[in-house]
């Protein structure tokens, strides 16, 4: 699936050190799916009485804009899981985790990293109205008068245009990877096999 | 002259399958560690795709998050069933997946059985020079035998299972260096606290931090593998120490390392791996180790460290109104009146275990202060969850088990168990834990938990007083 522009509402979110346990708590690790798992999405933010989750204004949004730190914490992919069935498929945040980023971009969700000076007007002007995430300009717009650079890993940028699968790219390279598990065997033999317990 | 390398340009070097044009790196795995609960999208991935795994013998599987620590066998040794069906299932699935594809593997009934980043090391599995993931941000902990270890998703799972690489670029470099040395009392976890507190949960990001000074230096294997575990929560997907003498005596003679010949070979090559004298880290952070105390997290972040003699923060006192709002909502959750005292927290519940802290070490540190001494009637449940099957048994001929029952404890089988609050093992709402885990996070030890990270002489401490407590106030403090 190809993604270039997302053109609608965002949730407000704003915060900083949005941790994977409170994008998606522990209880709902147990599944062996990748479905279903919007439902337990900041399960614990929408407990509190005012938060953007719950709020009818943004039902739907599939742009999320959040601080610094976005998804630090677990590895659980569980998270961009989370998110992406909750239909969300950008996160404009300051900064990212680097494994959350990672998984966010192999669900396709575009993971785009803005200055941070940046974050407050998006949330305002979330709050007012929709954003335009541009992945081609890689910019993050709303309206005429707001518009953002954001910075994307450029390999990724291009899996999500083209909508490459990683593994199969990978798996392009098998000659690569037989020649290094000969050098490895001839080199450092230690490191080809493992021992047995 | 040779260009001057980092020890982690080294091992990537070494690791290098092919570099693409677009500048990243189809890296080689190693090693690959697996349990229950991000493998069974990946397993089903490889079956949809027809794919088998490309290395089995390089790969190992255990169950550690999602099982009981409850007995797993009955009087006559056959297995307990789980009864939690959600449970059961996603651990079935793991057996039924390893089954399928070949993987070698270890059920929650094995002696060798344990939390993965207990097992590795252990075991021998783990090797300097080497490269090892693990779908668990924790995999880190590896980096304390100089191997090169980073938590993965599911979706690299997958990737790893059938190719055993991954495309990854390079991380910018981090120096962490401690200079002078460390107060009685002070421990592993104590250290750690303190790198995260300084440069913050977010100051680690894309990069490797290596851990350098006469501090690190004279550390056990276990200490460092204490404070390689939370490299994830300085923002650091990877931590390393440089193998040393006190990496080799570790693990000469553990059952998967190698032997004879190429033990001999094997060493003489992990000498090497060290930093080059003169080579630059992207970052550089001098932390005085004299100036760490026994320290506590009051708050919601692993950054939110306090000395344990200290006070929480005053809301008011931070600039921003964005900081004024999350500090009042971190004490909000965790029950803490702006500048309380940190000795006046109360605590109901101790865990002990965890990637971070459950090897012999830190069981025997938490011993030495409870030798003699009873739980607080404060105290309503406390547990002791050994790392592995192995770290259980040489604590139980240690007659550690005993100190701990006589104080009060629970000796459980080994698991994650309380860290994540995935198992039955939960702290209830509103609740607080001395915990030796790693993430306070909010809900992380079960919804509405209240999580303080502490050492385990620390955690011991606590429960024996009933609220948070100085282990330098208790006699048996560990030098």
């Amino acid at each position: 699936m190809s993604l270039t522009i997302i053109e609608g509402k965002a949730y407000p979110l704003g915060l900083s050190n949005v941790d994977t346990d409170v994008i998606i708590g522990s209880d709902w690790l147990k599944t062996v799916s990748k479905e279903g798992l919007g439902n337990g999405c900041f399960a614990a933010l929408r407990e509190g009485n005012e938060n953007v989750f719950n709020d009818p204004r943004y039902a739907g949004a599939e742009i999320l804009v959040a601080g610094a730190n976005f998804g630090c914490g677990s590895s659980r992919e569980h998270a961009a899981w989370a998110l992406a069935d909750m239909g969300v498929r950008a996160i404009i945040a300051s900064s990212f985790s680097d494994i959350f980023s990672s998984n966010a971009f192999k669900n396709g969700i575009l993971a785009a990293t803005v200055d941070e000076a940046a974050i407050a007007p998006l949330v305002e002007a979330a709050r007012d109205g929709d954003l335009k995430v541009d992945l081609l300009q890689q910019t993050v717009s709303a309206g005429a008068s707001l518009e953002f650079d954001f910075t994307i890993d450029s390999f990724r940028r291009r899996c999500l245009i083209e909508g490459l699968n990683e593994i199969e790219l990978s798996l392009l390279d098998a000659e690569f990877i037989i020649k290094h598990e000969q050098r490895v065997a001839g080199q450092t033999p230690w490191l080809a096999r493992a021992g047995t317990a | 002259m040779a260009e001057l390398r980092t020890m982690y340009e080294k091992i990537w070097d070494a690791h290098l399958v092919r570099q693409q044009e677009d500048g990243t790196d189809l890296i080689y795995v190693d090693r690959h560690l697996v349990h229950e609960v991000s493998s069974a999208q990946a397993f089903e991935g490889l079956r949809q795709a027809g794919l088998p795994v490309r290395r089995p013998d390089l790969t190992l599987a255990m169950p550690d998050h999602n099982v009981p620590t409850t007995a797993r066998t009955d009087g006559v040794g056959n297995p307990i069933a789980i009864e939690d069906p959600e449970s059961a299932l996603q651990l079935a699935t793991l057996e039924q997946n390893v089954a399928e594809f070949g993987v070698p593997f270890f059920d929650a009934t094995s002696i060798n059985q344990g939390i993965v980043h207990v097992v590795g090391p252990e075991l021998g599995f783990t090797l300097p020079g080497s490269t090892l993931v693990c779908g668990d941000s924790h995999t880190s902990a590896h980096g304390a035998l100089g191997c090169l270890a980073f938590g993965i998703g599911t979706t690299e799972v997958e990737h790893v299972l059938a190719t055993q690489t991954l495309r990854l670029r390079r991380s910018k470099t981090m120096e962490v260096r401690l200079e002078g040395s460390l107060s009685p009392g002070v421990t592993a976890k104590d250290v750690i606290l303190a790198v995260i507190g300084e440069i913050g949960t977010a100051g680690g990001i894309g990069h490797v931090i290596e851990y350098r000074g006469p501090v690190f230096e004279a550390m056990s294997i276990e200490q460092r593998l204490t404070v390689a575990n939370m490299s994830i929560e300085a923002g650091a997907r990877s931590g390393l120490f440089a193998p040393d003498a006190v990496t080799f005596e570790y693990l000469e003679g553990r059952p998967m390392a190698p032997s004879g010949v190429a033990w001999d070979d094997a060493v003489e090559s992990w000498k090497s791996l060290r930093t080059d004298d003169g080579a630059k880290f992207d970052k550089s952070i001098v932390i005085d180790a004299s100036a760490i105390v026994p320290l506590v997290t009051w708050g919601t972040s692993p950054e939110d460290v306090v000395p344990v003699t200290g006070n929480a923060p005053d809301p008011e006192e931070f600039g921003s109104e964005t900081k004024r709002a999350s500090v009042r909502a971190a004490l909000a959750y965790m029950g803490i009146a702006p500048g309380q005292a940190m000795v006046d927290v109360p605590i109901q519940h101790v865990f002990i275990g965890s990637c971070t802290n459950s090897r012999i070490e830190d069981l025997r540190a938490a011993a030495d202060v409870l030798r003699g001494r009873r739980l607080s009637p404060a105290i309503r449940s406390a547990i002791v969850v050994p790392g592995s099957g192995l770290v259980k048994m040489q604590a139980e001929q240690e007659g550690i088990d005993k100190v701990f029952t006589e104080a009060g404890f629970e000796w459980r089988e080994p698991g994650c168990s309380a860290c994540l609050g995935m198992n039955p093992d939960k702290v209830p709402p509103g609740e607080s834990c001395a915990s030796t885990s790693n993430r306070n996070f909010v809900g992380r030890q079960g919804p509405g938990a209240r999580t303080h990270l502490v050492s385990p002489a620390m955690a011991a401490a606590a429960g024996i007083a009933g609220h948070l407590a100085d282990v330098r106030d208790y006699a048996g403090v560990p030098a």
